[in-house]
């Protein structure tokens, strides 16, 4: 997925539910359908359960990376607005 | 809209909503809604606007707090009996939610100041206790092509419908007529379960939320009746009457005080005619 260059990044360490998402929906929001938005995390529960929210509202999950020990980063592209 | 970091908490648990959405926060605060009573029914609806984070709630209502109305309308406490009630209210919903600009208004609605007062409203919410101020609200929003979100209750019964004018029914499509003096209960027969108005002034908050977010369908042609001893809500279908004198294609009513002049003296000096 190297390839997949991200309209926008969201850094959401630190925050834990429902904030995780909150960010992340506000973030996704505001951006254009067919951009990318990155997220970086370091919630566990969050790593599941934004892919599977995301896609529920209708966005396409690209990647869901665990980049060491406790951050994950995640690639969702805006498919609805 | 940008929120503040405060606001994103607040909100948190509408904005999660699909159907919601900053988008849809966005538009909630920066609502008007006008209400119209602050007694079993006013109190719940603004509590929960007030929560929800509508940007301005005018209220209007011209009584003071008494202790018998503290069994349902739960807005105000011991502490504010003998104070006007919209300014009981709006210290509770200020409390409840600081960012909302409540408007007190102590007076008594009627033929001369009603459109002035509710022309700069996106919504106004009928929470009225008698006859002549609901079928004035009607006309007055129909005149003025507003939305309104009318509910009634009494005993263990209670309705709730949304007029949208030009698109649906309006009240008098409903009840052409206010009925006569013998069929309105008295004040000792108008007794209500104190929670009844809560559920009817949710339903109204409801309402007025979606119709600020445009999401999901609207009583716009329909009436909502709910019979709490039963336990049964019941949706009629209400047509648009095209005879009718306020929304009808040749309508009688064209503005306020003409022919409607039998309720513009009746809401000067009428006592309510029914508890809400
Ligand atoms: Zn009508």
């Amino acid at each position: 997925m190297e390839d997949i260059i991200p309209d926008k990044k969201l850094d959401i360490r630190g925050l834990h539910c429902p904030y995780t998402f909150v960010r992340s929906k506000l973030a996704i929001e505001a951006m254009n359908v067919g951009e990318v938005l990155e997220i970086l995390l370091d919630f566990a529960e969050a790593s599941n359960s934004i892919p599977k929210s995301m896609q529920d509202h209708g966005h396409k999950v690209l990647d869901v990376a665990r980049i060491n020990e406790k951050e994950w980063v995640i690639l969702v592209r805006k498919d609805k607005d | 809209m940008e929120f503040t970091e405060e606001q994103i908490m607040r909100y948190s648990r509408h904005i999660i909503l699909p159907e919601v959405g900053g988008k849809g926060q966005a538009k909630i605060n920066s609502a008007k809604v006008f209400l119209i009573g602050a007694g079993g029914l006013g109190c719940p609806v603004g509590y929960f606007l007030t929560a929800a984070g509508v940007g301005k709630i005018a209220i209007v209502d011209d009584d003071n707090v008494e202790l018998s109305n503290l069994q349902r309308q739960i807005a105000h406490n011991v502490n504010t009996i003998g104070m006007p009630k919209v300014d009981s209210v709006k210290a509770t919903f200020n409390a409840l939610n600081p960012d909302v600009e409540i408007v007190p208004l102590k007076l008594r609605l009627n033929c001369d100041n009603i459109m002035d007062l509710i022309k700069d409203y996106d919504v106004v919410v009928d929470g009225s206790d008698n006859f002549p101020t609901r079928y004035m609200v009607n006309d007055a929003c129909v005149l003025l092509g507003k939305p309104l979100v009318s509910g009634a209750v009494l005993r263990f019964e209670g309705q709730v419908t949304t007029i949208i004018p030009g698109v649906g029914h309006c009240y008098r499509c409903l009840f052409e007529e206010m009925p006569p003096e013998g069929m309105v209960p008295s004040c000792q027969e108008a007794g209500v379960l104190g929670v009844l108005p809560g559920i009817i002034g949710g339903l109204q908050a409801m309402e007025v939320l979606k119709l600020i977010i445009g999401k999901g369908d609207l009583l716009k042609e329909s009436l909502l009746l709910f019979d709490g001893l039963k336990m049964t809500f019941r949706k009629v279908k209400v047509p648009k009457n095209p005879d009718c004198p306020v929304c009808g294609k040749n309508p009688t009513i064209t503005k306020l005080g003409e022919y409607a002049a039998n309720y513009c003296s009746m809401v000067k000096s009428t006592p309510p005619l029914t508890t809400h």
